[in-house]
């Protein structure tokens, strides 16, 4: 099938949210980019803690 | 509720629920028993570092958490106590439980491993591994020795957190991981004999419903007179100050007198719940007067001065 194909269908069909299921999917949404923003700012302060030392791993 | 046709609708699990498959109680257990191993234990870890370690030992228990949930979906649905549980409630599905189990163990795991070191992250894994695989899926509907065993899982935090701040590991953490290890029967088995009903229905083989009740008291009481001098050994060891000591002694004889009085008890079973209630107070302050006792030089040394 085409894009303009996929573009046209009716908006009717395929999966339809309710209330309810959107808002859950927002809140599921926004608690992974929350946990993504956390981890990014965690390895952030990591970093400027360890200094160098950040790139040693003696196993 | 069907756990097979529970992909047919879309989500509506909410954050909390996810939160729930975490186990958000047994991880703040393992959060505090790892908080004291890793700050008794000799050495400096730097406050964020030690964060780090904490939230990635949190986490992982919670992965185990998610992936125990998953996989014992099917007689959860059968137990009044956890017939509530998101994937039995039938609001998370459990494709989506086990996704988010293996996603939060490797990157608790791994970032343990790459921001803390590598023996603490190896120690996590195993705890991880050890309560899905081991407990979960080969004990628990086994053998009614199912908790004995698993119990090491639980009792594994404290050598994590030794091993966040030392990178290795000494007798101390041992002696931590068995006073948790020591502890959970009696604790879990005092449960038991109250909720046999639902461990029967949900053919889990608990003592009290392979032996019966008699006999779990008995091993109740036998496990904490291992457990009541074995919490006073890292004070007889040198190893502890007079608070541990005192406290160890004192919640000890607290444990045997409950133990007793649930092997003396002949009907209901009031003593049975003081008992699971006091021991989870016990390991608290077990643990607490262990973190008093090595602060306490560092937070009043300077009053006795």
């Amino acid at each position: 099938m085409t894009m303009s194909g996929l573009m046209n269908e009716d908006p009717d069909r395929g999966v339809r949210l309710t209330e309810q299921q959107a808002r859950a999917r927002r809140a599921r949404s926004v608690a992974i980019a929350v946990a993504l923003g956390v981890l990014v700012i965690l390895f952030y302060i990591v970093t400027l803690v360890k200094g160098p030392a950040v790139l040693v791993r003696p196993l | 509720m069907s756990l097979t046709t529970a992909h047919a609708e879309p989500s509506i699990a909410g954050v909390g629920d996810y939160i729930e498959l975490m186990k958000p109680r047994v991880m703040s257990l393992v959060v505090f028993t790892a908080l004291v191993g890793l700050l008794v234990a000799p050495g400096h870890l730097h406050p964020v570092i030690a964060f780090v370690a904490l939230l990635c030992i949190a986490v992982g228990a919670g992965a185990a958490g998610a992936l125990n949930m998953w996989y014992d979906a099917d007689i959860d649905c059968r137990m009044t106590r956890t017939a509530a549980r998101p994937i039995p409630a039938g609001r998370i599905a459990p494709g989506e439980a086990l996704a988010f189990g293996l996603t939060l163990a490797a990157f608790s795991v791994v970032i343990l491993g790459l921001l803390v070191n590598v023996v603490a992250a190896a120690l996590l894994a195993t705890t991880i591994a050890f309560y899905v695989l081991v407990y979960t899926m080969w004990l628990k509907r086994r053998t009614p020795q199912n908790i004995v065993i698993g119990g090491a899982a639980g009792a594994l935090p404290p050598m994590i957190g030794w091993a966040a701040t030392t990178g290795g590991l000494s007798l101390e953490p041992v002696l931590l991981f068995l006073i948790i290890f020591f502890w959970t029967p009696p604790h879990f088995w005092a449960l038991s004999l109250y909720r046999t009903d639902d461990y029967a229905r949900a053919g889990v083989p608990m003592l009290s419903v392979v032996a019966g009740p008699a006999e779990t008291k008995l091993q109740i009481l036998v496990y904490a007179l291992i457990l009541a001098p074995l919490g006073v050994l890292p004070w007889v060891l040198g190893y502890t100050g007079l608070i541990y000591g005192a406290v160890a002694v004192t919640a000890g004889a607290a444990l045997l007198v409950l133990a007793l009085r649930v092997r003396a008890e002949r009907h209901g079973f009031a003593a049975s719940k003081q008992l699971f209630a006091f021991s989870i107070l016990y390991l608290f302050l077990m643990f607490a007067a262990l973190l008093v006792d090595h602060m306490y030089p560092a937070l009043f040394g300077h009053l006795a001065a």
